[in-house]
């Protein structure tokens, strides 16, 4: 933090030089009283047995060539792993020749995501709903194939990194708008709605995700007629979907609760309609007064996207896992799950960052009494 | 104004509410004329507010009828919705959108209710900002106004519908004093342009300059309903000289 510490005005403060030198830093925040002291020296000490190691491990002594893993260091980390399977890590057993579609899929929804960020948009929303119902069949089909002399993939090829973006964004642009449906039905007058938004919430957030997932896999099945099948992954993305919406449906539910009564009242006597006055007046307040709610939601949705292989799916944690199956990098699991660590924390920490800046932008120029 | 169809344009019969067990209205009977102004005061808890609120749908009541512009307001939604559009309403607490600018405030029931195109509204806005003296305040945040500017933004926001009723409920109640003044001046100024304006509010120099007549109510009834000057000068009731000592020091 920077702020300064406030001193009394009367004070005779010393020379500027004693005051923000770096050894005064340390003498006032490490080494003010013998306790602090002490804590200082145990934290240094333990960062030292333990940085110094794994510093070692993974820079120093690691190494990058190789095949297999006689070529790995005895005592380094042996990145070739990585480095060999990257693109498994990325697309999983997605066929080597129609990675081309996966990359192309991406590469469009970046370029149609480009004018949601452009600072003068006009209809920026009405543009990104129909983003939202245009893009998943296009991808889709790019993913799927089958179409077009797309030679077909099925879904249970799909696994990486790749798998884990397209569970996470399936499962934030629906569990997002169900959410809000949800909370609105929860504070509704209609009891027959409100019953049963309440029932569905406190029952989908009352089991595991694993056993819904579960759920989906195995029982689901066994209510089908023979011969009916559902697609496994379309499966896991109506379990991930329908169980993080129940949590944001409780998010938002906090959101409209701090809205106060009159904002309800003033777009009532305008005339606005009920959903008139939820969109255009009550939801913009709510949403923005919970956005932390609706960013910590996705980042547990992301990472719980990772549970999907217990029923078989390889996301990018499953894909870590099956490469240290491998014989031929047998005992190098580390190296692989680090990496899959270091996938998942990367998307974590963007989208905390980007709803701080968020945040940051909707604060300015909007001063409340 | 004009004075299009016949017989008074509020009328309120024998209306009952309760919360609960507590019997707030008890059997309100009111009618008001076109471009007539009421002015309703009583004690706290009398239920004026609660009266004034019913006129717009904003609070349900049990038992009596009430009807608006020749619109009974009986629970049929299309109703309710063809009141809300012709009766404004002002309240104690702004109630404006904060997450809108002054002008966003001003055009979107325009917009979203009557369906007027952007340009018109804005137009239209502007006008009404004109009115009530804060033109150059269109595109501030109400978070960056103060009090008495924010509700002088509010009486415009409403006029914006075009409202052939004005209801205020407390306007000045939570203004700092030296900005009760130049809400009331806007008040007046409607008023003397023939408004209906049903007004709840302890501004007896308001209820004095403007009011056709001044209606008092306690523990849920209209005890007295009279012209200012006969109001002021001998009123009837023990209840009403009770709280107009209280109020007039």
């Amino acid at each position: 933090m920077a702020v300064p510490s406030q001193h009394p005005a009367a004070e005779v403060r010393p020379p500027v030089s004693e005051r923000i030198g770096p050894l005064a830093w340390l003498k006032h925040n490490l080494f003010s009283t013998w306790y602090n002291s002490l804590l200082t020296l145990l934290v240094l000490w333990l960062l030292w047995a333990t940085l110094v190691p794994f510093f070692e491990w993974a820079v120093l002594n690691a190494s990058l060539a190789g095949s297999s893993k006689a070529d790995c260091p005895s005592d380094g980390a042996c990145w070739a792993l990585i480095r060999i399977r990257f693109h498994q890590y990325l697309f999983g057993l997605y066929p080597v020749e129609e990675r081309w579609r996966v990359l192309l899929a991406f590469a469009i929804l970046v370029v149609a995501m480009v004018p949601l960020f452009l600072p003068r948009m006009p209809r920026r929303i009405s543009y990104a709903i129909g983003l939202i119902l245009v893009y998943p069949p296009v991808a889709y089909g790019l993913f799927a194939g089958g179409w077009f002399g797309l030679e077909p993939v099925e879904t249970a090829n799909w696994g990486g990194l790749f798998l884990t973006l397209v569970i996470a964004g399936v499962g934030i642009t629906t569990s997002l708008p169900l959410g809000i449906l949800l909370a609105l039905g929860r504070r509704s007058s209609m009891p027959v709605i409100r019953s049963l938004s309440v029932v569905f919430i406190e029952l989908v957030r009352g089991v595991p995700l694993v056993t819904i997932l579960f759920m989906a896999s195995v029982m689901l099945p066994l209510f089908l007629p023979p011969g009916v099948s559902i697609d496994k992954l379309l499966r896991a993305l109506v379990g991930v979907s329908l169980f993080s919406s129940a949590y944001m449906a409780e998010v938002v539910r906090g959101g409209l609760q701090a809205i106060p009564k009159g904002q309800y009242e003033a777009a009532q006597a305008l005339g606005l309609s009920y959903w008139q006055m939820m969109r255009l007046v009550i939801l913009p307040q709510a949403l923005r007064l919970v956005i932390p709610g609706i960013v910590n939601t996705f980042i547990g949705l992301f990472k719980d996207t990772s549970l999907v292989t217990i029923i078989g799916l390889y996301d990018l944690l499953g894909m870590a896992k099956l490469i240290t199956t491998d014989p031929a990098w047998l005992g190098r699991a580390a190296e692989s799950y680090l990496f899959a660590a270091f996938g998942f924390w990367i998307f974590c920490f963007g989208m905390s960052r980007y709803s701080q800046y968020v945040e940051r932008k909707l604060a300015t120029g909007r001063e409340r009494d | 104004m004009a004075q299009e169809g016949a017989g008074p344009i509020i009328v309120m019969r024998d209306v009952h509410k309760w919360f609960g067990e507590f019997h707030v209205l008890r059997g309100i009977t009111l009618e008001v004329e076109r471009g007539q102004k009421v002015v309703v005061c009583g004690p706290s808890g009398s239920g004026k507010s609660t009266m004034i609120r019913c006129i717009n749908g904003l609070e349900d009541y049990q038992r009596g009828e009430i009807v608006v512009d020749g619109i009974p307001l009986d629970g049929d939604v299309k109703h309710l919705d063809a009141i809300r559009r012709e009766v404004g309403m002002v309240f104690q607490q702004f109630n404006l959108f904060p997450h809108l600018t002054v002008m966003e405030n001003l055009i979107l029931a325009p917009m979203h209710v009557r369906h007027m195109p952007r340009h018109e509204a804005e137009e239209l806005a502007m006008f009404f900002l004109e009115r009530v003296k804060i033109p150059e305040q269109a595109h501030k945040y109400p978070g960056q106004l103060s009090g008495g500017q924010q509700q002088r933004v509010a009486i415009a926001r409403a006029l914006c519908m075009k409202p052939k009723i004005m209801l205020f409920d407390e306007p000045t109640s939570a203004l700092d004093p030296e900005m009760v003044k130049e809400v009331l001046d806007v008040m007046i100024e409607l008023a003397n342009e023939g408004m209906t304006m049903v007004v709840v509010t302890h501004e007896m120099g308001f209820a004095r300059q403007v009011a056709d007549f001044i209606c008092f109510m306690d523990q849920g009834e209209i005890v007295e309903m009279a012209p200012p000057d006969e109001f002021f000068a001998n009123p009837r009731s023990e209840r009403t000289r009770l709280f107009l000592s209280q109020i007039l020091h």
